[in-house]
């Protein structure tokens, strides 16, 4: 049982659930629990009130638009987004990546919303979503408004995020180049992970943009400035010296939490073999496109 | 007065009408109020796998889900996959191949066995390892684990005999 009983709503549409909200300021936003429930038995949350947004209809969508975005509601499960198949045919990355969250229970519950406002600083969505540059949309009762991943995340279970905003759906356009993500873990939790994006020119020879997140090394996803500016304008042929050469420098730059995953010497070095692996996996992948 | 909630769901099959506090974990639910207990806590935070139980044949820790939760839902715990005169052709492919020891792990890994087969009937090596990562064992270093399930993975069963 949970430390104290509370309040259970189940509101139908987001209007009713930030009105559920409501002035009592201690409601929280519940889907699948799996971090907020853990929190709450070891009675560093607690709340008066939970409002379940599974019963809103159509928070559960994937779709790609016209605009050539691909957008997944925010209480799309792990299994969901893993199964979808939209998310396999243009970013089949984040369809392994999501089938690789935690574990299978976890999976089957979890949601992506959850997991990014949690903030957990070692888990693998944020990463991967802020190298896609995914936008966030927070629906509030002052209004709505669009949060980049990167601006979203401020510390460890830490979010911009009022405590009444729901967030509702994540956006990003769709990749016209590889996208990779790699993660070292021992246990549910990534100890480091790295994922990388680019965008490639029309006839997919030539990086026009890359974006890399380095997640779990610090309290946030982290851009990896140095690579990104020696990745842009390069031909396929050419990114792995590019990489090597900048490398060190750019992984200096990085703020890097040393925890229970391991020294800040080790836990950068975790970061430099995946995001090398990344690249021959990219490059393999922009060589056949 | 709301801190209390009806739920109705369908456990192993059998129609449950109950009131529930809303702090209610489903499996202190299923144990203490409703007295089946196969269904084993031990990590409490999602982790282990002893408390896997099935809503609507997806597997989910019992540990951490609200009894309200499941109104409206199908449960199945390891009592509801036990048949009354005997083993299912899981739990006998766990003692063939001496997969447990001490037992306690063992509805967990169960109940996650039985979701595994019924989504896919003939898995590969690599996706009896990548379901079952998550459910822990102390006793039998996953080996005999595998070599049940594997056993079970080769069989040509009808859709309904899991």
């Amino acid at each position: 049982m949970l430390p104290s009983p509370f309040e259970f709503e189940r509101p139908s549409t987001i209007t009713d659930a930030v009105r559920a909200f409501g002035d009592s300021g201690d409601g929280m936003f519940y889907s699948g629990g799996t971090e907020l429930l853990l929190a709450m038995k070891l009675r560093v949350i607690h709340t008066d009130r939970l409002i379940d947004i599974k019963s809103i209809l159509g928070l559960d969508r994937i779709a790609l638009t016209d605009a050539n975005d691909i957008e997944i509601g925010a209480r799309c499960t792990h299994n969901k987004i893993a199964r979808d198949p939209v998310i396999r045919q243009y970013v089949p990355a984040l369809s392994s990546l999501c089938a690789n969250v935690a574990n299978i229970r976890v999976r089957s519950v979890g949601t992506i919303g959850g997991n990014l406002c949690f903030g957990e600083p070692h888990a693998d969505p944020p990463t991967m979503l802020a190298a896609l540059d995914a936008r966030l949309v927070l629906q509030g009762a002052s209004g709505t408004r669009l949060v980049h991943v990167d601006d979203f995340i401020k510390s460890e279970l830490e979010t911009v995020r009022e405590p009444d905003e729901l967030l509702t759906v994540i956006v990003f356009p769709r990749p016209t180049g590889p996208v990779t993500y790699r993660r070292f873990k021992h246990g549910e939790r990534p100890s480091v992970n790295v994922a990388m994006v680019w965008s490639m020119d029309a006839a997919a020879s030539t990086i026009t943009s890359a974006r890399v997140r380095v997640g779990a090394l610090g309290s946030r996803p982290q851009p990896l400035k140095g690579v990104e500016d020696a990745l842009r304008g390069l031909s396929v042929a050419e990114v792995r010296p590019a990489i090597e050469a900048v490398l060190p420098t750019a992984l200096d730059e990085l703020e890097v939490n040393e925890d229970r995953h391991g020294a800040a010497d080790y836990k950068r070095h975790l970061a430099r073999v995946l995001l090398l692996r990344n690249a021959d996996e990219a490059i393999a992948a922009g060589w056949s496109a | 007065m709301t801190h209390v909630l009806p739920i109705s769901f369908s456990l192993n099959g059998q129609a449950i009408a109950i009131d529930v506090p809303t702090h209610t974990l489903l499996i202190d639910l299923i144990r203490d109020r409703l007295g089946l207990k196969g269904t084993k806590r031990s990590c409490d935070m999602q982790v282990c796998g002893a408390c896997t139980v099935l809503l609507d044949g997806e597997p989910i820790s019992s540990c951490t889900t609200l009894a309200v939760d499941v109104d409206q839902r199908e449960i199945t715990t390891v009592e509801g996959v036990t048949p009354p005169d005997g083993l299912s052709r899981i739990q006998k492919a766990f003692v063939l191949h001496g997969g447990l020891q001490c037992g306690f792990c063992t509805p967990g890994f169960i109940m996650a066995v039985t979701a595994l087969l019924k989504a896919t009937p003939h898995p590969t090596d690599e996706q009896i390892r990548h379901y079952l990562h998550g459910n822990l064992c102390r006793c039998t270093g996953y080996t005999k684990i595998f070599e049940a399930v594997r056993s079970l993975a080769a069989e040509q069963v009808s859709e309904d005999a899991a």
